[in-house]
């Protein structure tokens, strides 16, 4: 008997905290949706931080302007769409895309691609200009017998 | 002497890149809302809070919307152009106080001059948030049409109004 009550005391946080995480559940959700998208944006008045991190009077701002259309029931997207509609793809940390994008997200493999011609070429060019050895047996082995002995000395 | 050559170029190639980006200003964000219609709103005006502006009463006429606070340091710097511009009577210039105290507008006004037809409050910065604003002061030529031509981040001074604004502006005049 006394072991169940011990049980059922220990239970009882438990109880009482799912009652309250139910009541403040909207909330903190919404901001945590807030801030990991906020993480993905680049606030425009200290350039090297996420919207999420900024202190700026601006950032705030936006983090509030982020809330509210949340709170409208906008999803992610709409949010982003919004944001870069007044601000261009400058807020986004993730550049899409684009006609003038494509040296950005593809120069990289370029750059790649002619490093790996330039070594192909050379790579053949280099056996082009060492001759294959071709040794009787007898000079063969007497590269082997000097080799020997240098490594003796 | 191919050897000592691509390795010279490859470093002038890179090294003109970096210098070109030595010039470009990051601080200088493009703004989508070139070529768009500029964004409505109504707010009060400064001097007489019963009154409304709004963008939609100036169809027909080519103006300038110049973003300003009395907080704003590079404001200071911007003004006396402003005020320069408005007494030569060529475009006019509405003001838009951005996050700003009406009474401290005001005062700033009532001090420097007021080189605006009118200037309207947007005291928690959600027109600012429409307009793209992350740089006060910030200055749109707007067009007959209602559509944002320009954009200058950052105070208009002597060379960006003679080299950009006033010769966009004369032409839009003429259209």
């Amino acid at each position: 008997m006394k072991k169940i009550l011990i049980l059922l005391f220990c239970l009882l946080p438990t109880f009482s905290f799912a009652g309250e995480a139910q009541d403040m559940a909207e909330n903190p959700e919404l901001e945590k949706r807030m801030i990991v998208l906020a993480e993905k944006l680049r606030c425009l008045v200290c350039q090297n931080e996420s919207l999420a991190s900024s202190h700026a009077d601006l950032a705030e701002d936006l983090r509030r302007e982020v809330r509210e259309l949340m709170q409208k029931g906008m999803s992610d997207d709409e949010v982003v769409d919004y944001l870069v509609s007044r601000y261009g793809d400058f807020v986004l940390y993730d550049p899409p895309v684009k006609s003038y994008t494509m040296l950005l997200w593809f120069g990289p493999f370029a750059l790649l691609l002619v490093a790996g011609l330039g070594l192909f070429f050379q790579l053949r060019k280099r056996r082009e200009t060492v001759p294959e050895a071709n040794l009787t047996p007898e000079a063969h082995q007497r590269a082997e017998a000097l080799l020997k002995e240098e490594e003796k000395s | 002497m191919m050897r000592f050559l691509l390795p010279l170029v490859i470093f002038v190639v890179l090294a003109g890149f970096l210098f070109v980006g030595l010039s470009l200003n990051p601080r200088e964000v493009p703004s989508p809302l070139i070529d768009k219609p500029a964004p409505a709103f109504t707010l009060p005006q400064l001097h007489e809070e019963k009154k409304q502006f709004s963008p939609a009463d100036m169809k027909g006429k080519v103006w300038l919307l110049n973003v300003w606070a009395s907080w704003c340091v590079s404001c200071r710097e911007e003004h006396p152009v402003l005020m320069a511009l408005s007494q030569q009577n060529i475009v006019p210039i509405y003001g838009l106080d951005y996050k700003d105290k009406p009474e401290d507008g005001k005062m700033w006004l009532a001090r420097g001059g007021d080189p605006y037809v009118l200037s309207v409050m947007d005291r928690e910065g959600r027109i600012g948030i429409d307009y793209g604003v992350y740089g006060v002061p910030e200055t749109y030529v707007i067009d007959k049409q209602g559509v944002i031509r320009y954009k200058q981040i950052g105070p208009v001074n002597q060379q960006n109004l003679s080299e950009k604004i006033l010769p966009l502006v004369a032409e839009l005049q003429k259209q």
